[in-house]
Protein backbone atom coordinates (compact mmCIF):
# COMPACT_ATOMS: atom_id res chain seq x y z
CA UNK A 1 0.00 0.00 0.00
CA UNK A 2 2.88 2.37 0.86
CA UNK A 3 4.37 1.59 -2.53
CA UNK A 4 1.16 2.42 -4.35
CA UNK A 5 0.75 5.78 -2.64
CA UNK A 6 4.44 6.59 -3.12
CA UNK A 7 4.09 5.81 -6.81
CA UNK A 8 0.89 7.77 -7.35
CA UNK A 9 1.77 10.87 -5.34
CA UNK A 10 5.43 10.89 -6.45
CA UNK A 11 4.40 10.45 -10.07
CA UNK A 12 1.82 13.19 -9.77
CA UNK A 13 4.32 15.66 -8.28
CA UNK A 14 6.82 14.93 -11.05
CA UNK A 15 4.12 15.27 -13.68
CA UNK A 16 3.24 18.71 -12.30
CA UNK A 17 6.94 19.54 -12.78
CA UNK A 18 6.76 18.34 -16.38
CA UNK A 19 3.63 20.44 -17.01
CA UNK A 20 5.55 23.48 -15.73
CA UNK A 21 8.46 22.65 -18.04
CA UNK A 22 6.25 22.30 -21.09
CA UNK A 23 4.04 25.31 -20.52
CA UNK A 24 6.58 27.82 -19.22
CA UNK A 25 9.81 26.50 -20.79
CA UNK A 26 11.61 26.99 -17.47
CA UNK A 27 14.98 25.33 -16.88
CA UNK A 28 15.71 22.59 -14.38
CA UNK A 29 17.27 25.03 -11.87
CA UNK A 30 14.02 26.99 -11.75
CA UNK A 31 11.99 23.78 -11.42
CA UNK A 32 14.06 22.67 -8.44
CA UNK A 33 13.79 26.11 -6.82
CA UNK A 34 10.02 26.17 -7.32
CA UNK A 35 9.54 22.78 -5.70
CA UNK A 36 11.83 23.56 -2.77
CA UNK A 37 9.71 26.65 -2.13
CA UNK A 38 6.53 24.60 -2.33
CA UNK A 39 8.00 22.30 0.34
CA UNK A 40 8.95 25.21 2.60
CA UNK A 41 5.47 26.72 2.30
CA UNK A 42 3.70 23.39 2.89
CA UNK A 43 5.75 22.86 6.04
CA UNK A 44 5.27 26.45 7.21
CA UNK A 45 1.51 25.92 7.18
CA UNK A 46 2.01 22.47 8.67
CA UNK A 47 0.40 20.79 5.69
CA UNK A 48 3.41 18.64 4.86
CA UNK A 49 3.11 16.11 7.71
CA UNK A 50 -0.48 15.11 6.90
CA UNK A 51 0.47 14.44 3.25
CA UNK A 52 3.67 12.65 4.27
CA UNK A 53 1.60 10.37 6.57
CA UNK A 54 0.14 8.48 3.63
CA UNK A 55 2.33 9.54 0.66
CA UNK A 56 5.59 8.57 2.43
CA UNK A 57 8.39 8.52 -0.15
CA UNK A 58 5.97 9.95 -2.72
CA UNK A 59 6.30 13.40 -1.18
CA UNK A 60 9.65 12.97 0.60
CA UNK A 61 11.73 11.87 -2.40
CA UNK A 62 10.68 14.83 -4.58
CA UNK A 63 12.71 17.93 -3.72
CA UNK A 64 9.58 19.18 -1.92
CA UNK A 65 10.74 16.98 0.96
CA UNK A 66 14.06 18.82 1.01
CA UNK A 67 12.26 22.16 1.31
CA UNK A 68 9.99 20.80 4.03
CA UNK A 69 12.99 19.50 6.03
CA UNK A 70 14.63 22.92 5.80
CA UNK A 71 11.54 24.64 7.18
CA UNK A 72 10.82 21.91 9.70
CA UNK A 73 14.39 22.07 10.97
CA UNK A 74 14.23 25.85 11.35
CA UNK A 75 10.87 25.71 13.17
CA UNK A 76 11.99 22.89 15.46
CA UNK A 77 15.20 24.66 16.38
CA UNK A 78 13.36 27.93 17.06
CA UNK A 79 11.17 26.01 19.46
CA UNK A 80 14.12 24.58 21.38
CA UNK A 81 16.81 27.29 21.23
CA UNK A 82 14.92 30.44 20.24
CA UNK A 83 15.62 32.87 17.41
CA UNK A 84 19.06 31.44 16.66
CA UNK A 85 17.29 28.27 15.55
CA UNK A 86 15.96 30.10 12.49
CA UNK A 87 19.56 30.18 11.27
CA UNK A 88 20.89 26.84 12.48
CA UNK A 89 17.88 24.55 12.12
CA UNK A 90 17.38 24.46 8.37
CA UNK A 91 20.84 23.38 7.31
CA UNK A 92 21.18 21.08 10.31
CA UNK A 93 18.15 19.12 9.19
CA UNK A 94 19.31 18.87 5.57
CA UNK A 95 23.04 18.55 6.15
CA UNK A 96 23.06 14.87 5.23
CA UNK A 97 21.51 15.42 1.82
CA UNK A 98 23.64 18.42 0.90
CA UNK A 99 26.88 16.85 2.12
CA UNK A 100 26.11 13.59 0.32
CA UNK A 101 25.36 15.41 -2.95
CA UNK A 102 28.51 17.51 -2.70
CA UNK A 103 30.69 14.65 -1.52
CA UNK A 104 29.63 12.14 -4.16
CA UNK A 105 29.75 14.81 -6.89
CA UNK A 106 33.32 15.59 -5.90
CA UNK A 107 34.28 11.93 -5.73
CA UNK A 108 32.78 11.05 -9.11
CA UNK A 109 34.19 14.17 -10.75
CA UNK A 110 37.62 12.70 -10.00
CA UNK A 111 36.70 9.39 -11.63
CA UNK A 112 34.42 10.15 -14.56
CA UNK A 113 34.44 12.37 -17.64
CA UNK A 114 31.44 13.87 -19.40
CA UNK A 115 30.49 12.06 -22.56
CA UNK A 116 29.35 13.46 -25.88
CA UNK A 117 25.75 12.78 -26.72
CA UNK B 1 24.99 49.11 -55.32
CA UNK B 2 26.07 49.67 -51.77
CA UNK B 3 26.01 46.41 -49.82
CA UNK B 4 27.02 44.18 -52.71
CA UNK B 5 30.51 43.98 -54.17
CA UNK B 6 31.51 42.27 -57.39
CA UNK B 7 34.86 40.53 -57.85
CA UNK B 8 36.03 41.19 -61.41
CA UNK B 9 39.15 39.03 -61.05
CA UNK B 10 37.06 36.07 -59.87
CA UNK B 11 38.98 34.66 -56.89
CA UNK B 12 38.95 30.87 -56.93
CA UNK B 13 38.50 28.35 -54.16
CA UNK B 14 41.54 26.25 -55.03
CA UNK B 15 41.51 24.09 -51.93
CA UNK B 16 38.86 22.91 -49.50
CA UNK B 17 38.50 20.42 -46.67
CA UNK B 18 35.76 19.34 -44.30
CA UNK B 19 35.96 17.27 -41.14
CA UNK B 20 33.05 16.19 -38.93
CA UNK B 21 32.21 14.18 -35.82
CA UNK B 22 30.70 10.68 -35.87
CA UNK B 23 27.08 11.79 -35.44
CA UNK B 24 27.49 14.31 -38.25
CA UNK B 25 29.14 11.67 -40.42
CA UNK B 26 26.09 9.47 -39.99
CA UNK B 27 23.83 12.21 -41.41
CA UNK B 28 22.71 12.73 -45.01
CA UNK B 29 25.92 14.59 -46.01
CA UNK B 30 28.11 11.91 -44.40
CA UNK B 31 29.67 10.54 -47.57
CA UNK B 32 30.64 14.00 -48.86
CA UNK B 33 32.84 14.99 -45.93
CA UNK B 34 36.57 14.53 -46.33
CA UNK B 35 37.05 13.04 -42.88
CA UNK B 36 34.76 11.62 -40.22
CA UNK B 37 36.20 11.39 -36.72
CA UNK B 38 35.64 8.12 -34.86
CA UNK B 39 34.89 9.89 -31.61
CA UNK B 40 34.29 13.45 -30.52
CA UNK B 41 37.31 13.68 -28.27
CA UNK B 42 39.57 12.92 -31.24
CA UNK B 43 42.22 11.46 -28.93
CA UNK B 44 42.48 14.64 -26.88
CA UNK B 45 41.97 15.32 -23.20
CA UNK B 46 39.32 18.02 -23.46
CA UNK B 47 36.67 18.93 -26.02
CA UNK B 48 38.34 22.31 -26.54
CA UNK B 49 41.54 20.55 -27.57
CA UNK B 50 39.52 18.24 -29.80
CA UNK B 51 37.90 21.24 -31.49
CA UNK B 52 41.31 22.76 -32.11
CA UNK B 53 42.76 19.53 -33.46
CA UNK B 54 39.78 19.29 -35.82
CA UNK B 55 40.37 22.90 -36.84
CA UNK B 56 44.03 22.21 -37.51
CA UNK B 57 43.22 19.17 -39.61
CA UNK B 58 40.78 21.25 -41.69
CA UNK B 59 43.47 23.88 -42.24
CA UNK B 60 46.11 21.29 -43.17
CA UNK B 61 43.67 19.49 -45.45
CA UNK B 62 42.62 22.62 -47.31
CA UNK B 63 46.22 23.72 -47.86
CA UNK B 64 47.16 20.24 -49.12
CA UNK B 65 44.17 20.03 -51.43
CA UNK B 66 45.28 23.36 -52.92
CA UNK B 67 48.68 21.80 -53.58
CA UNK B 68 50.41 24.33 -51.35
CA UNK B 69 52.40 24.32 -48.13
CA UNK B 70 51.60 26.40 -45.05
CA UNK B 71 54.43 28.82 -45.84
CA UNK B 72 52.72 29.72 -49.11
CA UNK B 73 49.60 30.96 -47.29
CA UNK B 74 49.81 34.73 -46.99
CA UNK B 75 46.92 35.27 -44.58
CA UNK B 76 44.54 33.24 -42.49
CA UNK B 77 41.00 34.50 -41.84
CA UNK B 78 39.15 32.46 -39.25
CA UNK B 79 36.66 32.50 -36.42
CA UNK B 80 34.69 30.18 -34.17
CA UNK B 81 32.16 30.16 -31.34
CA UNK B 82 34.34 29.81 -28.26
CA UNK B 83 34.98 32.91 -26.17
CA UNK B 84 37.65 35.12 -27.77
CA UNK B 85 37.69 32.71 -30.75
CA UNK B 86 40.44 30.58 -29.22
CA UNK B 87 40.22 27.67 -31.64
CA UNK B 88 41.05 29.94 -34.59
CA UNK B 89 43.70 32.00 -32.88
CA UNK B 90 45.48 29.01 -31.36
CA UNK B 91 45.47 27.27 -34.73
CA UNK B 92 46.97 30.36 -36.37
CA UNK B 93 49.63 30.34 -33.66
CA UNK B 94 50.49 26.70 -34.29
CA UNK B 95 50.79 27.23 -38.05
CA UNK B 96 52.57 30.53 -37.51
CA UNK B 97 50.40 32.30 -40.09
CA UNK B 98 49.56 36.00 -40.45
CA UNK B 99 46.06 36.06 -39.07
CA UNK B 100 42.89 38.08 -38.81
CA UNK B 101 40.37 36.74 -36.32
CA UNK B 102 36.83 37.21 -37.53
CA UNK B 103 33.68 36.82 -35.51
CA UNK B 104 30.42 36.39 -37.32
CA UNK B 105 29.05 33.60 -35.13
CA UNK B 106 27.67 30.93 -37.45
CA UNK B 107 27.95 33.22 -40.50
CA UNK B 108 31.76 33.14 -40.19
CA UNK B 109 32.37 30.98 -43.27
CA UNK B 110 30.75 33.51 -45.59
CA UNK B 111 32.31 36.45 -43.78
CA UNK B 112 35.86 35.06 -44.08
CA UNK B 113 35.35 34.12 -47.73
CA UNK B 114 33.87 37.50 -48.60
CA UNK B 115 36.66 39.43 -46.89
CA UNK B 116 39.27 37.05 -48.30
CA UNK B 117 37.85 37.35 -51.80
CA UNK B 118 38.14 41.13 -51.64
CA UNK B 119 41.78 40.93 -50.58
CA UNK B 120 42.66 38.37 -53.23
CA UNK B 121 40.66 40.23 -55.86
CA UNK B 122 42.46 43.46 -54.99
CA UNK B 123 45.81 41.75 -55.40
CA UNK B 124 46.93 42.39 -51.86
CA UNK B 125 47.44 38.75 -50.95
CA UNK B 126 48.21 35.71 -53.09
CA UNK B 127 46.75 32.81 -51.12
CA UNK B 128 44.27 33.31 -48.32
CA UNK B 129 43.04 30.58 -46.01
CA UNK B 130 39.49 30.85 -44.64
CA UNK B 131 38.39 28.52 -41.86
CA UNK B 132 35.81 27.99 -39.16
CA UNK B 133 34.45 25.22 -37.00
CA UNK B 134 32.33 24.31 -34.01
CA UNK B 135 32.06 21.45 -31.55
CA UNK B 136 28.88 20.23 -29.88
CA UNK B 137 30.42 19.58 -26.50
CA UNK B 138 32.36 22.85 -26.22
CA UNK B 139 29.32 24.86 -27.29
CA UNK B 140 27.06 23.02 -24.82
CA UNK B 141 29.29 23.71 -21.86
CA UNK B 142 29.85 27.34 -22.85
CA UNK B 143 26.32 28.30 -23.83
CA UNK B 144 24.01 25.76 -22.20
CA UNK B 145 24.28 23.02 -19.63
CA UNK B 146 26.70 20.28 -18.59
CA UNK B 147 26.46 17.27 -20.89
CA UNK B 148 25.39 14.94 -18.10
CA UNK B 149 22.53 17.11 -16.84
CA UNK B 150 19.26 15.23 -17.23
CA UNK B 151 17.06 17.76 -19.00
CA UNK B 152 15.00 17.77 -22.17
CA UNK B 153 15.62 19.78 -25.32
CA UNK B 154 12.81 22.04 -26.41
CA UNK B 155 11.23 21.54 -29.86
CA UNK B 156 12.73 24.74 -31.30
CA UNK B 157 16.29 23.94 -30.22
CA UNK B 158 19.08 22.98 -32.58
CA UNK B 159 22.13 20.75 -32.31
CA UNK B 160 25.53 22.44 -32.56
CA UNK B 161 27.42 20.30 -35.05
CA UNK B 162 30.92 19.00 -34.48
CA UNK B 163 32.55 20.03 -37.74
CA UNK B 164 35.14 22.29 -39.30
CA UNK B 165 35.70 23.50 -42.83
CA UNK B 166 38.48 25.40 -44.54
CA UNK B 167 39.01 26.88 -48.01
CA UNK B 168 42.01 28.39 -49.79
CA UNK B 169 41.39 31.41 -52.03
CA UNK B 170 43.67 32.46 -54.85
CA UNK B 171 43.65 34.00 -58.31
CA UNK B 172 45.98 31.24 -59.55
CA UNK B 173 44.83 27.67 -59.94
CA UNK B 174 41.53 25.98 -60.58
CA UNK B 175 38.31 25.86 -58.66
CA UNK B 176 34.89 27.40 -58.15
CA UNK B 177 34.89 31.20 -58.32
CA UNK B 178 33.53 33.71 -55.87
CA UNK B 179 31.94 36.42 -57.98
CA UNK B 180 29.94 38.56 -55.57
CA UNK B 181 29.36 39.20 -51.93
CA UNK B 182 26.53 40.99 -50.16
CA UNK B 183 27.37 42.15 -46.65
CA UNK B 184 24.41 42.07 -44.31
CA UNK B 185 23.14 44.39 -41.62
CA UNK B 186 22.64 43.37 -38.01
CA UNK B 187 18.92 42.72 -37.75
CA UNK B 188 17.00 42.19 -34.52
CA UNK B 189 13.30 41.43 -34.44
CA UNK B 190 13.18 41.10 -30.66
CA UNK B 191 13.46 37.34 -30.15
CA UNK B 192 14.81 36.62 -26.66
CA UNK B 193 14.46 32.83 -26.54
CA UNK B 194 18.00 31.39 -26.81
CA UNK B 195 16.45 28.06 -27.74
CA UNK B 196 14.95 29.56 -30.86
CA UNK B 197 17.94 30.78 -32.86
CA UNK B 198 16.28 30.06 -36.19
CA UNK B 199 13.56 32.63 -35.52
CA UNK B 200 16.14 35.13 -34.25
CA UNK B 201 18.32 34.87 -37.38
CA UNK B 202 15.71 34.46 -40.13
CA UNK B 203 15.01 38.24 -40.43
CA UNK B 204 18.74 38.89 -41.01
CA UNK B 205 18.84 36.30 -43.79
CA UNK B 206 15.69 37.76 -45.33
CA UNK B 207 17.20 41.25 -45.26
CA UNK B 208 20.46 40.14 -46.89
CA UNK B 209 18.81 37.98 -49.55
CA UNK B 210 16.32 40.75 -50.38
CA UNK B 211 19.15 43.30 -50.65
CA UNK B 212 21.16 40.95 -52.82
CA UNK B 213 18.35 40.44 -55.34
CA UNK B 214 17.45 44.09 -55.20
CA UNK B 215 20.98 45.34 -55.85
CA UNK B 216 21.95 42.79 -58.48
CA UNK B 217 18.63 42.65 -60.28
CA UNK B 218 18.74 38.88 -60.07
CA UNK B 219 15.94 36.57 -59.00
CA UNK B 220 15.92 33.26 -57.09
CA UNK B 221 15.73 31.24 -60.30
CA UNK B 222 19.11 32.64 -61.39
CA UNK B 223 20.66 30.26 -58.88
CA UNK B 224 20.85 26.47 -58.87
CA UNK B 225 20.99 26.54 -55.12
CA UNK B 226 20.25 29.15 -52.49
CA UNK B 227 21.48 27.84 -49.19
CA UNK B 228 21.31 29.35 -45.69
CA UNK B 229 23.52 28.16 -42.85
CA UNK B 230 21.80 27.05 -39.71
CA UNK B 231 18.31 28.50 -39.60
CA UNK B 232 17.03 25.01 -38.94
CA UNK B 233 13.60 23.72 -39.85
CA UNK B 234 11.62 26.48 -38.17
CA UNK B 235 13.96 29.30 -39.21
CA UNK B 236 13.93 28.17 -42.83
CA UNK B 237 10.14 28.14 -42.89
CA UNK B 238 10.08 31.62 -41.39
CA UNK B 239 12.61 32.88 -43.97
CA UNK B 240 10.40 31.66 -46.82
CA UNK B 241 7.46 33.53 -45.26
CA UNK B 242 9.44 36.72 -44.66
CA UNK B 243 10.76 36.82 -48.22
CA UNK B 244 7.33 36.13 -49.63
CA UNK B 245 6.10 39.22 -47.77
CA UNK B 246 8.83 41.18 -49.57
CA UNK B 247 7.76 39.74 -52.92
CA UNK B 248 10.51 37.14 -53.34
CA UNK B 249 9.45 33.56 -53.76
CA UNK B 250 12.02 30.93 -52.85
CA UNK B 251 11.49 27.75 -54.80
CA UNK B 252 12.70 24.17 -54.40
CA UNK B 253 16.24 25.42 -55.06
CA UNK B 254 16.28 26.83 -51.54
CA UNK B 255 17.60 24.77 -48.65
CA UNK B 256 19.22 25.16 -45.25
CA UNK B 257 22.42 23.35 -44.17
CA UNK B 258 21.25 22.93 -40.58
CA UNK B 259 17.81 21.69 -41.53
CA UNK B 260 19.21 18.96 -43.78
CA UNK B 261 22.27 18.15 -41.66
CA UNK B 262 20.73 15.29 -39.69
CA UNK B 263 18.09 12.66 -40.31
CA UNK B 264 14.82 12.66 -38.40
CA UNK B 265 15.93 9.67 -36.36
CA UNK B 266 18.97 11.57 -35.09
CA UNK B 267 16.59 13.53 -32.92
CA UNK B 268 18.05 17.02 -33.17
CA UNK B 269 14.71 18.85 -33.03
CA UNK B 270 15.07 21.71 -35.57
CA UNK B 271 18.37 20.47 -37.05
CA UNK B 272 22.04 21.38 -36.89
CA UNK B 273 23.63 24.71 -36.03
CA UNK B 274 27.06 26.19 -35.40
CA UNK B 275 29.83 27.60 -37.58
CA UNK B 276 30.77 24.10 -38.64
CA UNK B 277 27.38 23.34 -40.18
CA UNK B 278 27.62 25.74 -43.13
CA UNK B 279 31.44 25.42 -43.30
CA UNK B 280 31.40 21.65 -43.66
CA UNK B 281 28.48 21.58 -46.08
CA UNK B 282 30.15 24.23 -48.25
CA UNK B 283 33.56 22.59 -48.26
CA UNK B 284 32.27 19.04 -48.24
CA UNK B 285 29.22 19.10 -50.46
CA UNK B 286 28.68 22.35 -52.36
CA UNK B 287 32.23 22.85 -53.63
CA UNK B 288 32.41 19.24 -54.80
CA UNK B 289 29.12 19.67 -56.68
CA UNK B 290 30.40 22.89 -58.23
CA UNK B 291 33.60 21.19 -59.32
CA UNK B 292 31.59 18.44 -60.98
CA UNK B 293 29.46 21.20 -62.50
CA UNK B 294 26.32 19.60 -61.07
CA UNK B 295 25.76 23.04 -59.60
CA UNK B 296 26.66 26.12 -61.62
CA UNK B 297 25.80 29.08 -59.46
CA UNK B 298 25.16 29.03 -55.73
CA UNK B 299 24.06 31.74 -53.31
CA UNK B 300 25.61 30.85 -49.96
CA UNK B 301 23.97 32.78 -47.11
CA UNK B 302 24.91 31.54 -43.63
CA UNK B 303 23.45 33.35 -40.65
CA UNK B 304 24.84 34.10 -37.24
CA UNK B 305 23.32 34.99 -33.86
CA UNK B 306 25.38 37.75 -32.30
CA UNK B 307 24.47 37.07 -28.70
CA UNK B 308 26.40 36.26 -25.55
CA UNK B 309 25.29 34.36 -22.47
CA UNK B 310 25.63 37.53 -20.39
CA UNK B 311 23.43 39.58 -22.72
CA UNK B 312 20.83 36.80 -22.82
CA UNK B 313 20.75 36.47 -19.04
CA UNK B 314 20.19 40.22 -18.83
CA UNK B 315 17.14 39.74 -21.00
CA UNK B 316 18.43 41.30 -24.21
CA UNK B 317 17.08 40.13 -27.53
CA UNK B 318 19.23 38.24 -30.03
CA UNK B 319 20.60 40.20 -33.02
CA UNK B 320 21.17 38.25 -36.21
CA UNK B 321 23.57 38.74 -39.09
CA UNK B 322 23.88 37.19 -42.49
CA UNK B 323 26.31 37.59 -45.38
CA UNK B 324 25.77 36.24 -48.88
CA UNK B 325 28.39 35.13 -51.36
CA UNK B 326 27.88 33.99 -54.93
CA UNK B 327 29.97 31.00 -55.95
CA UNK B 328 30.06 29.89 -59.58
CA UNK B 329 31.44 26.73 -61.14
CA UNK B 330 33.53 28.87 -63.50
CA UNK B 331 35.19 27.71 -66.69
CA UNK B 332 33.01 26.93 -69.66
CA UNK C 1 7.74 52.72 -31.65
CA UNK C 2 7.28 51.32 -35.12
CA UNK C 3 10.06 48.85 -34.44
CA UNK C 4 8.45 47.67 -31.19
CA UNK C 5 5.23 47.01 -33.04
CA UNK C 6 7.12 45.06 -35.69
CA UNK C 7 8.94 43.00 -33.05
CA UNK C 8 5.71 42.25 -31.20
CA UNK C 9 4.03 41.14 -34.40
CA UNK C 10 7.04 38.98 -35.31
CA UNK C 11 7.13 37.34 -31.87
CA UNK C 12 3.43 36.55 -32.16
CA UNK C 13 3.96 35.11 -35.63
CA UNK C 14 6.91 32.96 -34.45
CA UNK C 15 4.94 31.71 -31.45
CA UNK C 16 2.21 30.53 -33.81
CA UNK C 17 4.74 28.75 -36.05
CA UNK C 18 6.50 26.80 -33.31
CA UNK C 19 5.81 23.10 -33.87
CA UNK C 20 3.37 21.77 -31.33
CA UNK C 21 4.53 18.58 -29.71
CA UNK C 22 2.16 16.16 -28.09
CA UNK C 23 2.26 16.70 -24.35
CA UNK C 24 0.71 13.40 -23.27
CA UNK C 25 3.64 11.04 -23.88
CA UNK C 26 6.04 13.27 -21.94
CA UNK C 27 3.55 13.72 -19.10
CA UNK C 28 3.04 9.96 -18.92
CA UNK C 29 6.79 9.30 -18.91
CA UNK C 30 7.45 11.89 -16.22
CA UNK C 31 4.65 10.33 -14.16
CA UNK C 32 5.82 6.76 -14.18
CA UNK C 33 9.54 7.44 -13.94
CA UNK C 34 9.00 9.96 -11.12
CA UNK C 35 6.68 7.51 -9.38
CA UNK C 36 9.19 4.70 -9.83
CA UNK C 37 12.02 6.76 -8.28
CA UNK C 38 9.78 7.40 -5.27
CA UNK C 39 8.93 3.70 -5.05
CA UNK C 40 12.65 2.86 -5.09
CA UNK C 41 13.12 5.37 -2.26
CA UNK C 42 10.29 3.74 -0.34
CA UNK C 43 11.86 0.32 -0.93
CA UNK C 44 15.30 1.42 0.27
CA UNK C 45 13.73 2.95 3.38
CA UNK C 46 11.85 -0.27 4.20
CA UNK C 47 14.91 -2.41 3.51
CA UNK C 48 17.03 -0.31 5.88
CA UNK C 49 14.38 -0.59 8.61
CA UNK C 50 14.16 -4.35 7.98
CA UNK C 51 17.94 -4.80 8.25
CA UNK C 52 18.33 -2.44 11.22
CA UNK C 53 15.08 -2.76 13.15
CA UNK C 54 16.26 -0.54 16.00
CA UNK C 55 17.04 2.40 13.79
CA UNK C 56 14.77 5.42 14.15
CA UNK C 57 12.45 6.39 11.31
CA UNK C 58 14.30 9.65 10.90
CA UNK C 59 17.75 8.09 10.66
CA UNK C 60 16.53 5.46 8.23
CA UNK C 61 15.10 8.18 6.03
CA UNK C 62 18.36 10.17 6.13
CA UNK C 63 20.17 7.03 4.97
CA UNK C 64 17.63 6.53 2.21
CA UNK C 65 18.32 10.00 0.85
CA UNK C 66 22.07 9.39 1.00
CA UNK C 67 21.64 6.16 -0.99
CA UNK C 68 19.40 7.82 -3.59
CA UNK C 69 21.84 10.70 -3.96
CA UNK C 70 24.72 8.26 -4.32
CA UNK C 71 22.90 6.30 -7.03
CA UNK C 72 22.00 9.44 -9.00
CA UNK C 73 25.53 10.76 -8.74
CA UNK C 74 26.93 7.45 -9.93
CA UNK C 75 24.46 7.21 -12.82
CA UNK C 76 25.46 10.76 -13.77
CA UNK C 77 29.11 9.75 -13.78
CA UNK C 78 28.60 6.78 -16.06
CA UNK C 79 26.47 8.87 -18.43
CA UNK C 80 23.08 7.26 -17.79
CA UNK C 81 21.19 9.89 -15.81
CA UNK C 82 21.02 12.36 -18.68
CA UNK C 83 19.44 9.67 -20.81
CA UNK C 84 16.82 9.05 -18.13
CA UNK C 85 16.32 12.82 -17.99
CA UNK C 86 15.87 13.12 -21.74
CA UNK C 87 13.16 10.48 -21.53
CA UNK C 88 11.43 11.47 -18.30
CA UNK C 89 11.93 15.26 -18.04
CA UNK C 90 10.30 16.37 -14.80
CA UNK C 91 10.18 12.74 -13.69
CA UNK C 92 13.90 12.74 -12.98
CA UNK C 93 14.41 16.46 -12.27
CA UNK C 94 11.94 16.90 -9.42
CA UNK C 95 13.09 14.00 -7.17
CA UNK C 96 16.12 14.49 -4.91
CA UNK C 97 18.04 12.46 -7.49
CA UNK C 98 17.62 15.38 -9.90
CA UNK C 99 19.20 17.66 -7.29
CA UNK C 100 22.10 15.23 -7.06
CA UNK C 101 22.42 15.14 -10.86
CA UNK C 102 22.42 18.93 -11.01
CA UNK C 103 25.44 19.01 -8.66
CA UNK C 104 27.32 16.07 -10.14
CA UNK C 105 26.97 17.00 -13.80
CA UNK C 106 28.73 20.38 -13.64
CA UNK C 107 31.33 18.95 -11.24
CA UNK C 108 32.23 16.35 -13.85
CA UNK C 109 31.84 18.69 -16.81
CA UNK C 110 34.15 21.41 -15.57
CA UNK C 111 36.88 19.27 -14.00
CA UNK C 112 39.21 20.31 -16.82
CA UNK C 113 39.25 23.87 -15.50
CA UNK C 114 40.88 22.55 -12.33
CA UNK C 115 39.65 21.27 -8.98
CA UNK C 116 39.16 24.73 -7.45
CA UNK C 117 37.88 26.87 -10.32
CA UNK C 118 36.37 23.98 -12.24
CA UNK C 119 34.88 21.29 -10.04
CA UNK C 120 34.36 23.28 -6.83
CA UNK C 121 33.18 26.58 -8.28
CA UNK C 122 30.95 25.19 -11.02
CA UNK C 123 29.43 22.48 -8.82
CA UNK C 124 26.75 24.90 -7.70
CA UNK C 125 25.92 26.59 -11.02
CA UNK C 126 22.56 24.82 -11.16
CA UNK C 127 21.96 23.66 -7.59
CA UNK C 128 23.26 26.85 -5.96
CA UNK C 129 19.96 28.69 -6.33
CA UNK C 130 18.15 25.69 -4.83
CA UNK C 131 20.25 25.81 -1.67
CA UNK C 132 20.14 29.60 -1.44
CA UNK C 133 16.37 29.86 -1.91
CA UNK C 134 15.79 26.92 0.43
CA UNK C 135 18.00 28.30 3.20
CA UNK C 136 16.76 31.88 2.90
CA UNK C 137 13.12 30.83 2.95
CA UNK C 138 13.71 28.52 5.90
CA UNK C 139 15.28 31.43 7.80
CA UNK C 140 12.24 33.56 7.01
CA UNK C 141 9.90 30.78 8.13
CA UNK C 142 11.95 30.32 11.33
CA UNK C 143 11.82 34.02 12.15
CA UNK C 144 8.09 34.26 11.51
CA UNK C 145 7.59 31.15 13.62
CA UNK C 146 9.60 32.80 16.41
CA UNK C 147 7.57 36.03 16.21
CA UNK C 148 4.29 34.13 16.20
CA UNK C 149 5.53 32.16 19.22
CA UNK C 150 6.05 35.39 21.19
CA UNK C 151 2.36 36.03 21.42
Amino acid sequence: MDFLWAFLIGGLVCMIGQILIITTKITSARILVTFVLIGVVLQAFELFEPISQFAKAGINVPIIGFGASLAKGAMGAVKSIGLLGAFTGGLEATAGGIAAAVGFAFLFSLIFKSKTK
Amino acid sequence: MNQTVEFRNRPKIIGSYSIVGPKEGAGPFGSYFDYVMKNDLFGEKTYELAERKMFEQAVTGAIESAGLTASQINLMLAGDLLNQIISSSFTARDFSLPYLGIFGACSTMAETLAVGAMMVNGGHFGNILCATGSHFSTAERQFRFPLELGNQRVPTSQWTVTAAGASVLSLEGKGPEITMATFGKVVDFGIVDVNNMGAAMAPAAAETIFTHFNETGRKPTDYDLIVTGDLGKLGAEILVDLLEDKGIKLGPNYSDCGHSYFTREQDTMCGGSGCGASASVLNGYIIKKLKKRELKRVLFVPTGALMSTTASQQGESIPGISHAIVIEAGGK
Amino acid sequence: MKQEKRNEAYNRYVEARIPKTKAWPSLFNSFWVGGLICVIGQGIDMLILYLFPYMSQQTAWAWTLVVLIFLASFLTGIGVYDKIGKFAGGGSIVPITGFSNSISSPAIEFKHEGIIYGTCVKMFTIAGPVIVVGVVSSIVVGIIYWIVGLF
